[in-house]
C-alpha cells in the first residue's frame, strides 16, 4: 500500500511537470495552430539558466526560477517575432520545419555555451517527510504544491483578466477576434511568453531531481505532444488531464513493469489511442 | 519544351560527374564522404516521396532508415546470412513495418501525422537502445560484412564500395523518377493537395496512401542496409531523430516535390558541412538559423524557385510571341511553383 502511495505522488510530480510543458504547447498551438517542437528546447534553456544563475551567479532558487522564466518568456516572444510571425500564412510544413530549425539552434547553442556534459543543479530543499510510511521528498512536494498552484493561476488569468480572455477569443475565433479589436500580434506575443515562463518554471522545478543537459528537452516535448493530443490540441484542461495520466501511467508502468521502458509507454499510449480516436480523447479546440 | 532538354542534360551530367568522381577525389577520405552522402541522398528521395508528393511531414524516416540497418546487421552478424540475402529481407521488411504506418496516416492528417511519426521514432531509437538481445543496446553491433562479391565483383576497396553505393543510388533516382512521372506519381500529388478531392475523384485513399508509404521506407530501408554494409557498425544512433532532421534540410534545400531537388540538396549538403567542420557539434548553430531563412525565403528550395522562375519566363515569352487565347495563358502561367502546380523535375 505504501509503495503504491509512492508511486501516486511520482505521478504527481511528473504529471505536474508535463502538464506545464503541455500546458504552453497547447496555448500556442491554440492561437498559431502550430506545433512549436522547440518547445522542448525552451523548457531545456530554462533549466539551463536557472542552473547557471544558481551555480555560477549564487542566486537563491526562487530567484533563480523568476531569472529562468523571464530568460524563457524572452526567447519565446523573440522566436514569434522573428520564426513564426514571418510564416503565419505559410503552408503546414513550413512552420514546423522552422520550429525544428530554431530546436537546432537552441540545443547547439546551449551545448556550445556549457558542454555536452550532465550538470546537476542543488536544492535548498532537500529534507524528506515521512507521511504514514511514504517518504516523500519535499523537493517533490514542491514540484506538486507549485506545479498546480501556477495552473490555478493561469486558470484565473485566462478567465478572470481581459488580457486573458483575448488569448481565449482568439483561439476561438481569430476572424472574430481582430473584428473586435484584438490585436493579434500582441496575443501571439503574448501566448509565446506565457508559454516561456511556464517552460522555465517546470524546468526550473524538475531540474534538481533529473540532470540539466543540451538534449534534456527532447524527450518531455514529445511527451507534452502525446499530452496535449490525448487532451485534445488547444485545449488547457485536456493538457492538466492529460499531464496526469501519463504522469500516473509512467509511475506505475516503471515501476509494476519495467523502468528500462517506462519511457516508451506514453508513446506506445499514444499509438493505441490515436488508432482507436485519430482526432484525440477529448478534442473540442480551447473552450 | 526547352526545360525537358535543360534537364535531361542536367541528369547526364550529374550522373558523369558521379561516374568521374573517384578520379577527381584526392583521396579516399572524399570518397567516403560522398558515398555516406549518396546513402542519406537514397534515403532523402524516399522521404521526398511522403513528404515532398504526399504532403505528409514524416518524422520517423531515420527510424525506418535504423531497421533496415539493423535488420541487415543482426541477420548478418548473429545469424550468418549472406549479405545480399540479409539486404533483400532488409528492404522488404522494412516496408512491411511501414504498411501499418500508411494505414495510420489514412486516419491522422497534418500535425498528428507529424507529431505521431515523431514518437514511432522515438520509440524506434528506444527499442533499439533497450532490447539488449536483439540489438545489443548501447554497445551496437560490430563486425558487419562488407558486400558480398557479386559475378566476381568484390567491393573491398573505398573506390568499389564507391561504385556500389552510387549504383545502388542511380537505380533509386531512376526507379523514383519513374514512379513520380506516372500516373501514380499523379495520383500522389492529387493527394497531397487535397484527398478529399482526390477521393471524389474516383482515386483510392488508401490503396495510394499505403503505396506511398511502403515505397518511401523502402527507399529508408534499403538506404539504411546500405549504410551498414558501408560503415560495418551500428548503434542506436543512426535512429536518432537528428538523421531525420538533415533529411528534412537537405529536402528544404533543394525543394520540396522535385525529384532534382532533395538528391542536389542532399550531395551539396554534407560538402558545405566539411567546410564547417571546425563548428562539429556546433554545425547546427549555423544550420539551425539556416533552415528558418530557407522555409522564410526560399521555401520551394533551390531547384523549386527556378523551376517557378522558369515556368514563369515561359509564360512571359509564350505570351509575347504567341498572343494565345487568355485561358491557354493563364493555364502555362499558374504553376510557378512545383508545391502547388505540381510541375516537376
Amino acid at each position: 500500500m505504501d509503495l503504491f502511495l509512492q508511486q501516486v505522488l511520482n505521478g504527481l510530480t511528473l504529471g505536474g511537470i508535463y502538464s506545464l510543458v503541455a500546458l504552453g504547447l497547447t496555448l500556442v498551438y491554440g492561437i498559431l495552430h502550430v506545433p512549436n517542437f522547440a518547445h522542448g528546447a525552451f523548457y531545456m534553456a530554462g533549466a539551463f539558466a536557472a542552473w547557471w544563475l544558481m551555480s555560477k551567479v549564487g542566486l537563491h532558487y526562487w530567484l533563480a526560477m523568476l531569472g529562468s522564466a523571464l530568460f524563457v518568456a524572452v526567447i519565446a516572444t523573440v522566436s514569434e517575432r522573428l520564426v513564426f510571425h514571418p510564416l503565419r500564412k505559410a503552408s503546414g510544413l513550413h512552420p514546423m520545419i522552422a520550429a525544428i530549425g530554431l530546436l537546432l539552434f537552441l540545443e547547439a547553442g546551449a551545448q556550445a555555451l556549457f558542454g555536452a556534459d550532465f550538470h546537476r543543479m542543488e536544492t535548498p530543499y532537500t529534507g524528506i517527510l515521512e507521511v504514514g510510511g511514504v517518504t516523500a521528498p519535499v523537493q517533490r512536494l514542491m514540484i506538486v504544491a507549485a506545479a498546480f498552484g501556477l495552473m490555478v493561476v493561469l486558470h484565473l488569468f485566462l478567465h478572470r483578466t481581459v488580457m486573458g480572455s483575448t488569448i481565449i477569443a482568439m483561439a476561438q475565433n481569430r476572424d472574430g477576434a481582430s473584428l473586435v479589436g484584438i490585436d493579434a500580434n500582441r496575443v501571439a506575443m503574448l501566448t509565446f511568453a506565457i508559454s516561456g515562463v511556464l517552460a522555465g518554471v517546470a524546468a526550473t522545478l524538475y531540474a534538481p531531481i533529473n540532470l540539466v543537459y543540451p538534449a534534456m528537452g527532447n524527450l518531455v516535448i514529445t511527451k507534452a505532444f502525446v499530452i496535449i493530443i490525448l487532451g485534445g490540441m488547444g485545449s488547457v484542461p485536456g493538457a492538466i488531464v492529460g499531464g496526469l495520466i501519463i504522469g500516473f501511467a509512467e509511475s506505475f508502468g516503471a515501476f509494476y513493469i519495467s523502468t528500462d521502458y517506462k519511457d516508451i509507454i506514453a508513446f506506445v499510449l499514444l499509438v493505441v489511442i490515436l488508432s482507436l480516436r485519430p482526432q484525440g480523447l477529448f478534442t473540442r479546440g480551447m473552450r | 519544351m526547352a526545360d525537358a532538354k535543360t534537364f535531361r542534360v542536367g541528369w547526364a551530367l550529374l550522373f558523369a560527374l558521379g561516374l568521374a568522381f573517384p578520379f577527381l577525389a584526392g583521396n579516399d577520405y572524399h570518397l567516403t564522404v560522398m558515398a555516406k552522402a549518396y546513402i542519406f541522398a537514397l534515403a532523402t528521395i524516399g522521404l521526398n516521396l511522403i513528404t515532398g508528393y504526399t504532403g505528409q511531414f514524416n518524422l520517423a524516416h531515420a527510424g525506418f532508415m535504423a531497421i533496415g540497418a539493423y535488420t541487415l546487421g543482426i541477420l548478418t552478424v548473429d545469424h550468418g546470412v549472406p549479405f545480399w540475402i540479409a539486404f533483400a529481407i532488409a528492404g522488404v521488411f522494412t516496408a512491411l513495418v511501414g504498411w501499418p504506418l500508411g494505414l495510420v496516416s489514412l486516419r491522422l492528417k497534418g500535425h498528428y501525422f507529424s507529431i505521431f511519426t515523431l514518437c514511432v521514432g522515438y520509440i524506434l531509437f528506444l527499442v533499439i537502445e533497450k532490447w539488449e538481445g536483439l540489438t545489443h543496446g548501447t554497445v551496437g553491433i560490430i563486425g558487419i560484412p562488407a558486400p558480398s562479391p557479386v559475378f566476381g565483383l568484390t567491393f573491398d576497396s573505398p573506390i568499389r564500395l564507391y561504385y556500389l553505393v552510387f549504383f545502388f543510388l542511380v537505380i533509386g533516382v531512376w526507379a523514383m523518377h519513374r514512379i513520380v512521372h506516372s500516373l501514380l506519381g499523379r495520383t500522389f500529388m492529387a493527394i497531397r493537395n487535397g484527398d478529399e478531392l482526390a477521393e471524389a475523384l474516383g482515386i483510392n485513399l488508401m490503396r495510394n496512401k499505403v503505396l506511398a508509404f511502403v515505397l518511401s521506407v523502402f527507399y529508408a530501408g534499403l538506404a539504411g542496409a546500405l549504410y551498414a554494409g558501408f560503415v560495418r557498425f551500428l548503434g542506436p544512433d543512426i535512429a536518432g531523430a537528428h538523421h531525420t532532421f538533415d533529411m528534412t534540410m537537405y529536402m528544404l534545400v533543394g525543394g520540396l516535390g522535385t525529384l532534382a531537388g532533395p538528391l542536389l540538396g542532399a550531395l551539396a549538403v554534407p560538402w558545405i558541412e566539411q567546410t564547417l567542420q571546425f563548428l562539429q557539434d556546433y554545425r547546427f548553430i549555423v544550420f539551425g538559423p539556416l533552415l528558418i531563412l530557407l522555409v522564410i525565403f526560399l521555401p520551394h528550395g533551390v531547384v523549386g524557385t527556378w523551376l517557378g522562375w522558369a515556368a514563369r519566363r515561359r509564360a512571359r515569352s509564350a505570351a509575347a510571341f504567341a498572343p494565345a487565347p487568355a485561358g491557354r495563358t493563364d493555364r502555362a502561367a499558374t504553376p510557378t511553383t512545383p508545391a502547388t502546380g505540381g510541375r516537376h523535375a
